[in-house]
C-alpha cells in the first residue's frame, strides 16, 4: 500500500466535525402540510393579511406542480407530509448583545468555529444569526440604521417594513417559479432582509449564519436583498448542520434586486452535513437564488463555495435587464464520498452591452457526482452582450464523476459568447513533486486543490476565504487516493 | 553521507537497477553518466522515493539511517533533494507559498520555529541572485507556463532555499541552451560546500565542464561498470558509450 493510500485510510475514518445537537427547547408544529399549517405559521409570526394570502396562493400553486427530476442527481422520493414546517426556539429573546443569548446557543456557535464574538471583533461583521427558523441575535443594527440601511430578519421586516417587503418579495422569484420555490413561498419560516438606500455604500459585510438544528425540520429560508440606486452591499451566508440519519430538506429562496448603478455581492460558504461515507443522512439542498440587475450599470456577483449537503441543486442566476449591467458567478463545488451536486448558473441577457462571467470549479472525490449546469441566454434586444464561461473539473480518484451541461442560446448576432471547459486529475507526479519538497500527501492535495480554486477564493472577503480554505481541506479528508 | 549497497529496483516488474553500490561523502560531487535506458534516472528517483519504483534487494543508508524505509517527504526533510528532470507544473499554487511551505516543513521536522513571511522574503531575494531569477517568477504558479530554462532554474532556486545535505540533479542540463546551462551550473557551484554532497546525473559531458566532479561513474544496464575521476567523463566524450558497452561485454 502506498503512502497516499495509507493517508486515505486514516482520513476516511475521521468524522464530520460539526456533528452535535444543541438542546434548546423548540416550539414546533406537527408534521405535515395543509392550509391550516400555513395559516398557523403566518399567525404565529403575526403577519399582515396579504402575506398569508400570498403564502396560500403559493401553496395552491405548489399542489399543481410536480417535483422536478431533470437534474443529474438520484434520491428516494421525499414525503412532504413527513416534514415539520415550523420550528422556533421556545425562549425567544430579543437581544442587544451576545451576553444575553442562551449559553447553549453561544456554545453551539463556538463549536461551529465561528463564534459571533470573534466575528464581531475580527471583521466588524454584523451577524444576523438564524438558528433554525427564528432570528435570535442581531447585532450592529444601530450603526447600520444611522445610514438608513435595514438589516434584519424577514419576520421583523414584515412587522416593521411591510410595504418594502411587499414591493420586492417574489418580484425576482415569483411563487410560481418552480416546485421548491413555490413550497418555500408557502411555508418560509424566516430569513434575512437587507435594504440599502440610494447612494449608500454599506460599510461592513452583512453576514448570516444559517444552521439547521431541530431533527426532521425542513428549513425554508427566504432572503431578500435590495440595493437602491448607486448603493453597494456585500452579503455573506455561511451554513453548517449537525449530523442526522434522516435526510433533511432545505429549500431556500434568495432574491436580489439591484437598481441603477447598484452593486450586490453575495457570497456563500455551504458546509451542511453531507451524509456519511455510505451516503446515509445528509441535507438535500434545493435552493433557488436569483438576482435582478434591474437598473443601468448595475452589478450582481455570486460567489459560492459548496462543500456540504448530500445533494446540492442550485443555480444562482442573474437577470441582466439594465443596459450595461454585469452578472458574475464564481463557484467551487466539492463533492466527496456519496455526495451529489448539480449546480451552476443562468445568465439572462436582456439589456444592451450586458456582460456576464462564469467561473466554475468542480472537484469530485470518492464515489461522488458533480455536475455543472449553466445557461447563457442572449435575448433579441441584448445588443453587444458578452459572456465568458470557464468550467473546470478536477477528479480525485477514479470512482467519481464530473459532468458539464452548458446551454447557450443566442438570439442576437452581435453577441459574443465564449465557453471553455477542462477536466483534469491530480497527478501522482504532482503529489510526488510536493512530497520530494517535504510536503505530506495530505498537504500536497490541499495545496493543489486550493491552487485550483484560487480564482474563486480571491472573490471572497478575506475572513471568508480563510474559512472556505479550511472547509475545503475538511471535505478533502479521506479523498486522497 | 550516503551509502548504497547492492541496490536492485524494478518498475512494473521490470528490473532496472541490478546491483548498485556507491558511497558519497560530504563535500564530494559525483557524476553518474551512461547511455539512455541505463538506469540513471531510476537511481535518482529510487533515492528520492518515487512510488512507482520498487526496491527489491539492497540498502541505502543516509547519515546512517535507513533511507529506503522513509516516506518521500521524510527523506526530503532529512535533507535529500531531487532536482527533477521534468519539473511538474502546479497550477494556481503560488511559487513563494510553495517554497515557504517546503522550508517550514523541514524546519518543523528539525524542531525549528517556522520562518516569518518577512524573513523568508529577504532570504529568498538573496537566493534568487544565485540563479539570476527575475522577481516575476515568484508571484506566478509553480512552473506553470515557465520555459524549460526557467523550470530548471526554479529547481536550483528550491535547492538554494532548502539547503539540502544531498542534492541529486537528474539531467538538469537536458533541454538547456548554453546560457541557461551556465546559469544553472553556476548556481549549483555556489551551493557546493564541504558539508554537503551533490550527485549529478547526466547523459552529456558538457555539464561537467561547469560542475567539475570529484568522481565519475558510468552506469550501464543497471550496474556501475566504471568509476574514475573527471578524466573519465572526457574519455567518454571522446570514445562514446559504445566503448564502455564493449568493455563490459568483453569482461563478461
Amino acid at each position: 500500500m502506498s503512502n497516499s493510500e495509507l493517508t486515505v485510510e486514516k482520513l476516511a475514518n475521521e468524522q464530520y466535525k460539526y456533528g452535535f445537537v444543541t438542546e434548546i427547547e423548540t416550539d414546533k408544529l406537527p408534521k405535515g402540510l395543509n392550509e391550516d399549517v400555513i395559516r398557523l405559521i403566518s399567525e404565529k409570526k403575526n403577519e399582515p393579511a396579504w402575506m398569508t394570502e400570498w403564502r396560500l396562493k403559493a401553496y395552491k400553486h405548489w399542489l399543481t406542480m410536480k417535483e422536478p427530476h431533470w437534474s443529474n442527481v438520484k434520491y428516494n422520493p421525499i414525503d412532504y407530509q413527513d416534514i415539520i414546517y415550523y420550528s422556533a426556539p421556545k425562549k425567544k429573546p430579543t437581544l442587544n448583545s451576545l451576553d444575553d443569548a442562551d449559553p447553549e446557543l453561544v456554545k453551539a456557535f463556538e463549536k461551529l468555529g465561528i463564534p459571533i464574538e470573534e466575528q464581531k471583533r475580527l471583521a466588524g461583521v454584523a451577524v444576523d444569526a438564524v438558528f433554525d427558523s427564528v432570528s435570535v441575535a442581531t447585532t450592529f443594527k444601530e450603526k447600520l440604521s444611522e445610514l438608513g440601511i435595514i438589516f434584519c430578519s424577514m419576520s421583523e421586516a414584515l412587522q416593521k417594513y411591510p410595504e418594502l417587503v411587499r414591493k420586492y418579495l417574489g418580484s425576482v422569484v415569483p411563487y410560481t417559479d418552480n416546485f421548491y420555490a413555490s413550497l418555500n413561498s408557502a411555508v418560509f419560516s424566516d430569513g434575512s432582509f437587507a435594504f440599502v438606500p440610494k447612494g449608500v455604500r454599506c460599510p461592513m459585510e452583512l453576514s448570516t449564519y444559517f444552521r439547521i438544528n431541530a431533527s426532521e425540520t425542513g428549513q425554508f429560508e427566504r432572503t431578500l436583498i435590495v440595493a437602491e440606486e448607486g448603493a453597494y452591499v456585500s452579503y455573506l451566508e455561511g451554513c453548517t448542520a449537525p449530523i442526522r440519519d434522516t435526510n433533511q430538506l432545505h429549500a431556500a429562496v434568495v432574491e436580489l434586486v439591484a437598481l441603477d448603478n447598484a452593486e450586490i455581492k453575495y457570497s456563500t460558504v455551504q458546509n451542511w452535513y453531507p451524509g456519511d461515507k455510505d451516503g446515509k443522512g445528509g441535507i438535500y439542498n434545493f435552493v433557488t437564488k436569483r438576482g435582478a440587475c434591474r437598473g443601468i450599470n448595475s452589478k450582481i456577483s455570486w460567489t459560492q463555495v459548496e462543500t456540504g449537503s448530500a445533494i446540492t441543486w442550485k443555480y444562482p442566476s442573474c437577470i441582466l435587464q439594465g443596459d450595461n449591467s454585469v452578472g458574475e458567478f464564481y463557484s467551487v463545488a466539492m463533492t466527496n464520498n456519496m455526495q451529489q451536486a448539480d449546480t451552476g448558473t443562468k445568465m439572462i441577457h436582456i439589456g444592451k452591452n450586458t456582460r456576464s462571467t462564469i467561473i466554475s470549479k468542480g472537484i469530485s472525490a470518492g464515489r461522488s457526482n458533480n455536475s455543472y449546469r449553466g445557461q447563457v441566454r442572449i435575448t433579441k434586444k441584448a445588443d453587444n452582450a458578452r459572456n465568458y464561461s470557464q468550467c473546470d473539473s478536477l477528479l480525485i480518484g477514479d470512482k467519481c464523476g464530473a459532468h458539464t451541461f452548458p446551454y447557450l442560446e443566442t438570439n442576437n448576432p452581435t453577441a459574443q459568447v465564449e465557453h471553455e471547459a477542462t477536466t483534469s486529475k491530480i497527478g501522482t507526479d504532482q503529489i510526488f513533486y510536493l512530497n520530494q519538497r517535504g510536503i505530506s500527501t495530505e498537504d500536497a492535495v490541499r495545496l493543489i486543490v486550493n491552487g485550483y480554486c484560487k480564482e474563486v477564493f480571491k472573490q471572497l472577503p478575506m475572513e471568508f476565504a480563510v474559512e472556505a480554505t479550511r472547509l475545503l481541506s475538511m471535505s478533502l479528508e479521506g479523498s486522497v487516493g | 553521507m550516503l551509502e548504497i549497497r547492492n541496490l536492485h529496483a524494478s518498475v512494473e516488474e521490470k528490473e532496472i537497477l541490478k546491483g548498485i553500490s556507491l558511497k558519497v561523502n560530504a563535500g564530494e560531487v559525483h557524476a553518474i553518466m551512461g547511455p539512455n535506458g541505463s538506469g540513471k534516472s531510476t537511481l535518482a528517483n529510487v533515492l528520492a522515493g518515487r512510488p512507482e519504483y520498487r526496491v527489491t534487494v539492497g540498502e541505502a543508508k543516509f547519515e546512517g539511517k535507513d533511507l529506503l524505509a522513509m516516506l518521500p517527504e521524510v527523506r526530503a526533510r532529512e535533507g535529500v533533494f531531487l532536482a527533477f528532470q521534468y519539473p511538474v507544473e502546479l497550477p494556481g499554487v503560488n511559487n513563494t507559498t510553495f517554497l515557504r511551505t517546503a522550508l517550514n516543513e523541514a524546519r518543523k521536522y528539525k524542531n525549528q520555529p517556522e520562518i516569518s513571511a518577512g524573513a523568508f522574503l529577504s532570504m529568498l531575494k538573496k537566493k534568487m541572485q544565485v540563479v539570476e531569477m527575475p522577481d516575476t517568477l515568484l508571484s506566478r504558479a509553480v512552473n506553470e507556463g515557465f520555459s524549460g530554462g526557467e523550470k530548471k532554474r526554479n529547481e536550483i532556486l528550491q535547492m538554494a532555499v532548502l539547503e539540502p545535505k544531498l542534492a541529486i540533479l537528474d539531467e538538469t542540463d537536458s533541454g538547456l541552451d548554453i546560457d541557461a546551462l551556465r546559469i544553472v551550473a553556476n548556481g549549483v557551484n555556489k551551493l557546493r560546500a564541504k558539508d554537503n554532497a551533490i550527485i549529478v546525473v547526466t547523459h552529456y559531458q558538457r555539464l561537467l565542464n561547469y560542475i567539475v566532479p570529484d568522481f565519475v561513474h558510468v552506469l550501464y544496464n543497471g550496474r556501475i561498470v566504471k568509476s574514475g575521476d573527471k578524466e573519465l567523463a572526457l574519455e567518454l566524450e571522446d570514445k562514446g558509450y559504445d566503448w564502455v558497452k564493449d568493455e563490459t561485454v568483453t569482461a563478461q
